[in-house]
Parts: C-alpha cells; sequence; structure tokens
C-alpha cells in the first residue's frame, strides 16, 4: 500500500496495515501453542475439559507461584516410558525423509521436462500440476484406496494378465503409505523446482556445451547446483507436513504403520487424554522447530 | 541446451502425468459404475449421483462446508492482503521477525498440531465449538496462503505508479483502492481461491476445531471412506472435483484474457494512439 510517507494520518494507517494481521495470528495461531505447552504441563482428568487446570492467572501471583511449583513433567516422562511414542516419532521421520527423497528424485525429471518444453505449452503444463493440487487431498488419498486394495484396480489388472497369480497386498500396509505421500506431495516438490529451472539461464549451457561439456556434466555442474533454492523449498514443503501426517497413514497405512500424527489423533480422539497429546504435539514441534526456521528463512529470502 | 522435446523430456513428462492424473481419472469413471462394487464394472449409471441428492446428512454437511468456506475465504483474503502489504511493504518493523514467522510457519506446520492448538484455545476461553470456531480456524490458517501468494506479486509490482498518484497528491487510502488494489487483483482472486479450496477440503484441523452440528462434508466423506469404498463416495468427490477444476480453469483463462488486453493496452499507450 502506498503508505511510505510520514505524516502522522499516513504512519496510522500504516500501523493498521501491520496491527490487524499481526494481533490475529498472536491470538489465533501464537497463543494456542502456549495454552498447548500449559496443557502439556498438566495432570489428567476425566472431567470436560479432560485436564486439571495447571494455571490459574486468576489467582493472584502467590497462588501462582505455588502452581508452577506443582507443574508436573509427568506427560513427558509418560512419552519416554511407552515404547510407541518413540517408534512413532522415529518412524514417521524415517517415513518422511524417505518419500521426500523420492519424491525428489520423481519430481526433478518433471520439472526439468517442464522448464524445458515449448514457451506455449509451458502454462498449460504448469496448470496441469496445479490443478491435483487444488484437489482435496482426501479425495486424492481415496482415490488410491480403489486402486491399491486387495480386491482393487492395480491386482485386477495384473491378475487378468497373467503377472500374479495371487493378489498383492499393497494396502493396508507402509508401501501404500509411501505411495499415498509420494503421490499426493509430488506438486509441492515440482512448483518450487520448475520457478527455479524456467529462470535459467540457458547461456550458461550453451557455453559449456561449446566448451566441449558433456550434457551430464554439465547438468551436474551448472543446472543442478543453480536449481538448489528449489531444491531446498520443495524438500522443506514436503518434509515437514508428512511428518505429521495423519489421512495418509490412517487410511493407506497398517496397524504396524506408525506415525506420529495418527497416534497424536488416537490420544486425543479414542484415548481423550489431552494433556499427553498436547505432549506429542509439543515434542512434534521441536522435532520440526529448526526445519520450520530454516524454511522460514530460505521463504524469507526467496521474498526479498 | 536445445529447447523443446528431446525423449527424455517428453517421457518424464508423460509418465509424471500419467501419474497425477490416473487416479483422479479412475475414480470419476468408477463414479459412474452401475455396480455396488465399486471394482467390478457393471455398466453406465447415473444412480449414485441421484442417490446423493436424497441423502439429507450430505446435503447439510455440503451446506455448512459451502458458508464456511465462503465467510473464511473472504475474511482470509483481507486479512492475508493486510499481512503480504505489511511484508512487502514495511519489512522491517518492532517484531517484524516474528510475524513473518507466523505468516510462514502454518504452510508447513503439520494439521495436527494447529488443529490440536485451536482446539484448546476455543476450549480455554470458553468459546462453544461450532460454525464459529470452524470459521476462525479456517481463516487464520489459509491467510498465510493468501499473504504468499498476494506476496508474490507485490514483489515485483512497479511502485512509481503509486509514487505518482501520491506526489499528485491522491490521499494513501485512495491510492490504495484505484491504483494498488487493482494491479494486484489477480493474485488476491487467486488468493481467495486457494482459500475457498483449502477451507473445502480440510479434514485434520475441522475434526478439531468443530463442535456438535457443524459436520463438513470432508468429515462426512471421512467417516464413510473408513467403512470403505462406495461408489456413491466417488460420485461426491467427482463433483467436488468438477467444481474445483472448473473454478482454476475459468480463473486461468480470465487471467491470461486480461494479461492479454493489458499488454495490448500498454503497446498502444506506447504508440501513443
Amino acid at each position: 500500500m502506498a503508505l511510505t510517507n510520514s505524516s502522522s494520518g499516513h504512519s496510522r494507517l500504516r500501523w493498521l496495515v501491520v496491527a490487524i494481521p499481526y494481533l490475529w495470528l498472536i491470538l489465533l495461531f501464537l497463543a494456542p501453542f502456549l495454552i498447548v505447552v500449559k496443557i502439556s504441563l498438566s495432570a489428567t482428568a476425566i472431567a470436560m475439559p479432560p485436564y486439571q487446570p495447571a494455571l490459574d492467572f486468576s489467582a493472584g501471583l502467590g497462588v501462582l507461584w505455588q502452581q508452577l511449583k506443582e507443574l508436573s513433567f509427568d506427560n513427558y516422562v509418560f512419552l519416554t516410558e511407552d515404547a510407541l511414542y518413540w517408534e512413532s516419532y522415529l518412524s514417521s521421520l524415517k517415513i518422511a525423509l524417505i518419500s521426500t527423497f523420492l519424491i525428489l528424485i520423481i519430481g526433478y525429471p518433471i520439472a526439468y521436462g517442464m522448464a524445458r518444453a515449448r514457451k506455449e505449452w509451458r502454462t498449460t503444463l504448469l496448470m496441469l500440476v496445479i490443478l491435483p493440487f487444488w484437489t482435496s487431498f482426501l479425495i486424492r488419498v481415496y482415490a488410491w484406496i480403489g486402486i491399491l486394495k486387495p480386491e482393487g484396480l492395480l491386482n485386477q489388472l495384473l491378475l487378468s494378465v497373467g503377472v500374479i497369480s495371487e493378489p498383492l497386498n499393497i494396502m493396508p500396509s507402509t508401501l501404500a503409505v509411501y505411495i499415498g505421500i509420494v503421490y499426493s506431495y509430488l506438486p509441492f516438490m515440482i512448483l518450487p523446482l520448475y520457478a527455479t529451472l524456467e529462470k535459467l539461464d540457458e547461456t550458461l549451457l550453451e557455453a559449456a556445451a561449446d566448451l566441449g561439456c558433456p550434457p551430464i556434466q554439465a547438468f551436474w555442474k551448472i543446472t543442478f547446483p543453480l536449481s538448489l533454492p528449489g531444491v531446498i523449498a520443495g524438500c522443506f514443503l514436503v518434509f515437514i507436513p508428512a511428518v505429521g501426517e495423519f489421512v495418509i497413514p490412517d487410511l493407506l497405512g497398517g496397524s504396524d504403520t506408525l506415525m506420529i500424527g495418527k497416534t497424536l489423533w488416537a490420544e486425543f480422539f479414542s484415548n481423550r487424554d489431552w494433556p499427553v497429546s498436547s505432549a506429542v504435539a509439543v515434542v512434534l514441534l521441536a522435532i520440526l522447530v529448526i526445519p520450520i526456521m530454516l524454511f522460514q528463512n530460505a521463504q524469507k529470502k526467496a521474498s526479498e | 541446451m536445445r529447447r523443446g522435446a528431446s525423449w527424455f523430456n517428453v517421457t518424464s513428462i508423460t509418465l509424471g502425468f500419467a501419474f497425477l492424473y490416473l487416479p483422479i481419472v479412475l475414480l470419476v469413471i468408477y463414479s459412474f459404475n452401475a455396480s455396488k462394487l465399486v471394482t467390478v464394472w457393471g455398466g453406465f449409471s447415473t444412480k449414485w449421483y441421484v442417490s446423493l441428492l436424497t441423502n439429507q446428512g450430505l446435503l447439510d454437511a455440503a451446506w455448512v462446508t459451502i458458508r464456511v468456506a465462503l465467510l473464511s475465504a473472504t475474511l482470509a483474503t483481507v486479512l492475508g492482503t493486510l499481512a503480504a502489504i505489511a511484508l512487502v511493504r514495511f519489512g522491517r518493523f518492532p517484531g517484524g521477525t516474528l510475524f513473518s514467522g507466523m505468516v510462514y510457519a502454518p504452510l508447513v506446520m503439520p494439521e495436527v498440531i494447529t488443529g490440536l492448538a485451536m482446539l484448546l484455545l476455543f476450549v480455554a476461553i470458553g468459546f462453544a465449538r461450532g460454525f464459529w470456531t470452524l470459521t476462525l480456524a479456517h481463516i487464520t490458517f489459509s491467510m498465510c496462503f493468501v499473504a504468499v501468494v498476494v506476496q508474490s506479486r507485490l514483489v515485483t509490482f512497479d511502485r512509481s505508479l503509486e509514487e505518482a498518484a501520491l506526489d499528485l497528491g491522491c490521499p494513501p487510502f485512495r491510492t490504495f483502492f484505484t491504483i494498488t488494489l487493482p494491479l494486484i487483483l489477480p493474485a488476491v482472486v487467486a488468493g481467495w481461491m486457494l482459500a475457498f479450496t483449502l477451507s473445502l477440503d480440510d479434514l485434520v484441523i475441522s475434526s478439531f476445531t468443530t463442535g456438535p452440528g457443524a459436520t463438513t462434508l470432508p468429515m462426512k466423506i471421512y467417516s464413510q471412506v473408513r467403512l470403505g469404498v462406495t461408489p456413491e463416495i466417488n460420485a461426491i468427490c467427482t463433483i467436488l472435483i468438477a467444481i474445483v477444476a472448473t473454478g482454476v480453469i475459468i480463473a486461468s483463462i480470465v487471467t491470461k484474457r486480461r494479461e492479454v488486453e493489458r499488454q495490448r493496452a500498454e503497446r498502444l499507450a506506447i504508440q501513443g494512439v
């Protein structure tokens, strides 16, 4: 907005432009996390809401100090005692890491092909990548159930061709979760990759070719290093949400597919243990805080 | 490097798009399956679409979903546009780093965390859960997507036009509505559409923040999907896909036409016609 003039009316307007979204995010995004931390330190109770308030600011400072001393880390201790939790964290990180790598390998050639396509084709191709990205996540995961389940389309096809004689048990399994994550998050990788590859200065590659550099070597020495910002952005956009993914492991994964998003969901909706699910969320956030901050830095740099 | 079709590029694009589209195409085809068994083709039929119309629970859920999406997308667009302006134009203000952090974090934040956090806020302040908590939650996460979309347009924005208006004595408020907003409008519209579809699709955050009487379509679909694949769900999904696809295609055609017109107008202006 045209508010860079420093007279008082302008600066008031300018102040409002910043303050309204700022306050909104503090109240509805930041404050909730503080409440999560607070509740993760409370004791579980059979009531509604199902926790004992840990801090009650209305009671005055003296009482508050008393309450501070009573804060319990029991929920966090509980997380370390039950193997379910740390196994879920580790398995989520593993699944997210492998998926990110697979998506990079699959997404790079697609983005590269798009960036090298003729100019009049590029907008259409770009829209074709964006379109599934606008379509519901749930629907796209659901579409795979019909394909992967034991009596599903893939097994029918393979059986009728005669490649297999017994239906494959792809779903539910961890393999199906990988397929689901790769499928759902692929556009998040292609879009930033395409954005950097499209801007690539082609004269560099021509110069390399003129000097006798073979195309594959030119790719590793020029194209790939220059596309790194897109690679980094894409990897963060895929990795961070994939760690906390719930829908995909819930619908495509088996009971042996542990992911922390699924564990948190079960803890909250089935066990109704709010303090423990808050503690699960706090630890998950602590694991993700470094990748999130790196992502923000990359975003900030890209927008400047 | 040669532009255009090398066999490698064509193959990777073809396979990539086949992978992206095949599952959706199969889902749409099987929504017209006469057989109740989703994976056995029993002839063409539209009966599942007809049976949707008599499913009152589903229609109620669709109505809640559309109202939440319209309201939250509109408010998220206003807040997100303000946030984008704050980020691009007044990057350095006290707490600016915290602000940009709060705008970018929801883009990647796992939904289970955001959903749980918002629910606990609503419980802590004693806000009855239902339509309004759902809407507030949707505004909050989708405004950040709007902010990023509008921000990318503002970064490439020619500020001399605004400066000219201000120099000629146009008040900032009016300058915004007569110069800035029309120029960033395509991005604002795209942001609104993104916020609308994000709200339409959301399952996880909605499940946490909703209350009695406010069941959304994704929640309904999810509870049915857990029981198994049915042609009826394929039919709802096909309708949702059709709505989104039509919206996106129309928007991109309109944007392209506006762009062509703008370029023509600029050429004419340069030629002094």
